[in-house]
Formats: C-alpha cells, structure tokens, sequence
C-alpha cells in the first residue's frame, strides 16, 4: 500500500512537469527538451535555497522565475535565431548542466533535517497522508491556476497559435512572443517539479534530470490518449488527465519494480514504456486496415 | 484609404529563379471602394494582397494604410486595420478551438489579449445572435470546434470574425474558390452586406468572372506585376463576360 501511495506522491511531484510538457507538446506542438535541465535547475535552486534557511513561498517564487528564465533562453534561441526547436531545446539544456553544477557547488545536496512542503504538514498520524495532502493542494492550486490562465482571453490566443499560426497573425497575435512566454511558463512548471521531486527524495542530484523529458512525454500521451479517447474537450478536464497520465506512468514504474525489476534498467523499461505508449496504436491501426 | 507608391517585389534575388512579383505598382484605394482584382496565374495578385496585409515585405516602394506609414510594419500589428479572409478555409480560424473562442479572438482584434476570462454570457448571446444572421444554423454550435465545420461554413464565419473588432480594410483572397456554388453564394452575399453595413474598403481577389462582374465597383486586372487595366464603376458595368474572357486568351 504505502508502495502504490509513494508512486502516487511521485507521479503528483513529475505532474507540475507533465503540464508544462502538456503545454509545449500539445498546445503549441514545439518539442522542447529543456526540460531536462530545467527539471534540475528547479531542484538545484530548491535545495541551495532551502539548506541555507529560506522559507518556502520565496523558493517557490525564486524556482519559478529560473525555469522561466530556462524557457525564455530556448524561446529566444528558437524564434530570433530560427533555430529548430529541438536544437534549441538541446542547447540550453546542455548549457544548463553547468548553470546547475555551478548553482549545487558539487554534484549532490541532501535535504536531511530540513523542512520541506511535504514535512510541513502534520494533520495525519501517518506521514505518507500529510505528504500526499500537500502534493494534491500544491498541484490542485497550480493546475487551477494554469486551467484558469488558458480559459482567459490571453489563454485562447495562446492556444490558438499552437493550432494556426497564420490565423493568430490576422488576429493582432505577436506568435513569437507568445511561444517565448509559452516556453516560459512550460519550463517554470517544469522547475516546480523539480522543486517538489527534490523535497520528496530529499535530495538534489546533478543527474537526476537525465531523460525525464520521456516521463514527461510518456505521461502526457496517456492522458492525451484518454482525453481523445474519452473525446474531451473542457481544458480544465484536460489538464486533469494529464496529471492522471502521469500518476499513471509512476505506477507502472512501480508495478515493474516491485515485480522484481534490477532497478539498474529503470530508464530502459521507462524508453521502452514511452516507445509502447506511441507505437502501440500504430502498429493496432495498421492490423485494421 | 489604401495607397501603394511604386510597390516592386523580388522574390530569390539574385538566384537563377529571381522573380518579380512586382514591378513598380501604385495604387490608390479609397475609403468604401470595393475593388475586384483579376489576373492570370502568377500576375502579382496575392503579392498585392500580401503586401498590404504585411505576409510579404516589399523590396521597394511604400505603403500607407488609413494615412500612415505602414511599410515596415509587421502584419499582426497590421491587423488594427486590417482584416483578411484567406482562399484556404482552414487559414482563417482556429480549427481545434470552438467556435465561441474563434469569436473571442476576432472580437480582440485590434485590441490586447489579456488575463481575464472574456466569454461572459453576454459575449456568448451577441456571437449567439451574430451568427443567427447568417441563417446556416450555426447559432446552437458554439462550442463546437471549427474544424468540425464545413468550407463553406468556416468561409462565412471568418467573414463575420472580420467585423467583430473595429475594421476599415478587408482583403479576400479568393474565399469561395475551395467551395461548392451554393456556399459560394451564402459567403459571397455575406461579404456583401457586411461590406455595405460597416463600409469596408475592399479588395477581392476571384477567378470567377461571373463574381467579376456581380460585386464590387472598380475592377483592376494584373499582368505580369503590374496593373494592366483599371476600370471605374461605371466602366465595369458596361463591360462584357466575353470581353473579359478575351484578356484572359
């Protein structure tokens, strides 16, 4: 049981990641892999911040503004410099490997002895319920506010130019702008899963980001599946079935390991998970046809 | 009021597939005119369009929209005076966004997008009755999404987009070419009385020269980037079908 809620708790803290890729993927349809640097810096700002007595809403604050900064950088990269999105992502990310080594001073940090969100709250007996709580009031406030920011004027433009770029043109729509502060915000939500994944493990890694972009992806495709599946169109539902994809993702990781899974083949089972979830519908529609 | 002073436009300069799109056009439109702009393939008519919309820069000359300098000007910054329809119905909307956020976005036009919900009820009872006008049927749909629609449909509603915000110029490219007759007609009488009601200046770009001869009130035919024929009024109602076919020959 506390297995299944640990992966939960888990797949709550890769959520903020998941709708920041939700965003980049499907909205805007620009495949951004900063994420994985952002991923870190978010973690790397928490835990530097954190050790030396900040409280959190700052950290909060000071995480969010980083990855946004992240996200920018590749935005700028990407539309002043017409470099393909991918290239630009790649970049930035690689750049940030240093930016982050230099934030930490040396490769890890633990969080030992420090309050983080999840040790603030002591409403249950039990920790693991106290932990839960404050992921599902940390990601039921931010994915309130992101549903809240895409039904806005502001969000039907954004979300009308990932899907006609010549359409948002005509309608006094700066597209550049927009998937700059689209990147931005992508890659500050990527940083507050980094922020919650730090406290959670109670630890920041240099490595930890490497290939997290894929359970991101992964989990956005599950709950994309279910949302064209199910046919839904409410954005705020939306957004509900991504974190649902990604609690989802964490499960089958936790499924895998408690089979008995060499924990060393983690990221080969997570690849070959991501390359099912994409490829199995093509390969179930070309049986049809 | 649209004015061109000697507009050229080179596309691939200096490579061995350098064409001029245009050379060397002015033009002077004037407040309320609904011009229809004719020519073979390849003439310079969407060029011409283009360059008034901002989508294409010229390589030469200036263009003045409304009395100002608009040359430089990059075609979302355009859109405060500027509304455009294009020949693909898919161009002019949002696709996967309902067609009550396609309503929002044009009612913001000229105007900034900000951080506030705008689909109140009462935005949602005037695009209700709006679109009740056009008589297709639409008025239940709106959170359908737009590309659940027809061409012919989509095609009209982008015209009524065009008017939600504060417009002085329209600029039709072709709307009715990817249609069947009978939505031709709907969107092309839509274009008609919104023209009339709001005073649009208008430029209208057709291969049908029945369309030719029914709307507007001046009739430019292009050739080879430049303009080759400019008729007033009254010279394009005395114009025939045949003739017309003759400058096509």
């Amino acid at each position: 049981m506390i297995f299944y809620l640990t992966a939960l708790i888990q797949g709550l803290c890769l959520s903020a990641m998941g709708l920041g890729i939700f965003i980049t993927m499907k909205i805007f349809r620009i495949p951004d892999i900063t994420t994985d640097g952002s991923y870190t810096l978010g973690a790397a700002v928490t835990a530097v911040l954190l050790t030396q007595g900040w409280p959190l809403l700052p950290v909060v604050g000071v995480t969010v503004v980083a990855g946004a900064l992240a996200g920018v950088m590749t935005g700028l990269v990407h539309t002043r410099l017409k470099i393909d999105a991918l290239l630009a992502g790649i970049l930035v990310m690689t750049g940030l490997y240093s930016v982050n080594l230099s934030i930490l001073g040396r490769s890890n940090i633990p969080l030992i002895d420090i309050e983080t969100i999840f040790s603030a709250l002591a409403v249950f007996e039990r920790q693991v319920y106290n932990e839960l709580w404050a992921g599902l009031a940390f990601l039921g406030v931010l994915s309130g506010l992101l549903a809240y920011m895409l039904r806005t004027d502001f969000g039907i433009a954004m979300r009308a130019t990932g899907n006609s770029e010549s359409m948002t043109r005509a309608m006094g729509i700066n597209n550049n702008r927009m998937k700059i502060i689209g990147l931005a915000i992508a890659n500050a939500l990527t940083a507050l899963s980094g922020f919650l994944v730090a406290q959670y493990q109670n630890f920041t890694d240099i490595n930890m980001g490497i290939g997290i972009v894929l359970v991101g992806l992964g989990s956005v495709l599950i709950g994309d599946a279910l949302i064209n599946w199910l046919g839904i169109r409410h954005i705020w539902l939306q957004l509900l079935f991504v974190l649902a994809g990604c609690i989802l993702f964490q499960m089958v990781l936790a499924v895998a390991l408690s089979l008995g899974v060499n924990p060393n083949l983690l990221k080969l089972i997570t690849a070959v998970f991501v390359l099912a979830i994409v490829g199995a519908p093509r390969l179930l529609r070309r049986k049809k046809l | 009021m649209i004015e061109l002073r000697n507009i050229t436009k080179i596309f691939n300069r200096g490579e061995v597939n350098e064409v001029a799109a245009l050379d060397g056009v002015s033009l002077r439109i004037e407040e309320g005119e609904f011009v229809v702009l004719v020519g073979a393939n390849g003439s310079g008519k969407t060029t011409l369009l283009n360059i008034i919309s901002g989508a294409v820069l010229p390589s030469q000359g200036q263009v003045f929209l409304h009395g100002q300098d608009a040359t430089r000007l990059p075609e979302h910054k355009r859109s405060r005076w500027v509304a455009r329809v294009f020949q693909d119905p898919l161009g002019g909307t949002a696709p996967e966004l309902s067609i009550l956020d396609n309503f929002r976005l044009a009612a913001l036009r000229t105007q900034r997008k900000k951080l506030k919900i705008g689909v109140t009820p009462a935005f949602k009872a005037s695009v209700r009755e709006k679109i009740a006008g056009l008589g297709l049927g639409l008025e239940d749909k709106l959170q359908q999404p737009m590309g659940a629609l027809s061409g012919g449909q989509r095609q009209a509603l982008t015209l009524l987009m065009s008017v939600m915000d504060h417009t002085d110029i329209l600029l039709l490219d072709e709307p009715t070419a990817a249609l069947d007759p009978r939505s031709a007609e709907v969107v092309m009488e839509t274009a008609e009385r919104l023209i009339r009601q709001h005073n649009l200046t208008t430029v209208f770009i057709t291969h049908n020269l029945r369309e030719t001869q029914r709307f507007g009130n001046r009739l430019i035919q292009m050739a080879q980037g430049r303009i080759a024929r400019d008729l007033d009024e009254e010279a394009k109602k005395e114009l025939k079908l045949e003739e017309m076919y003759e400058w096509f020959g």
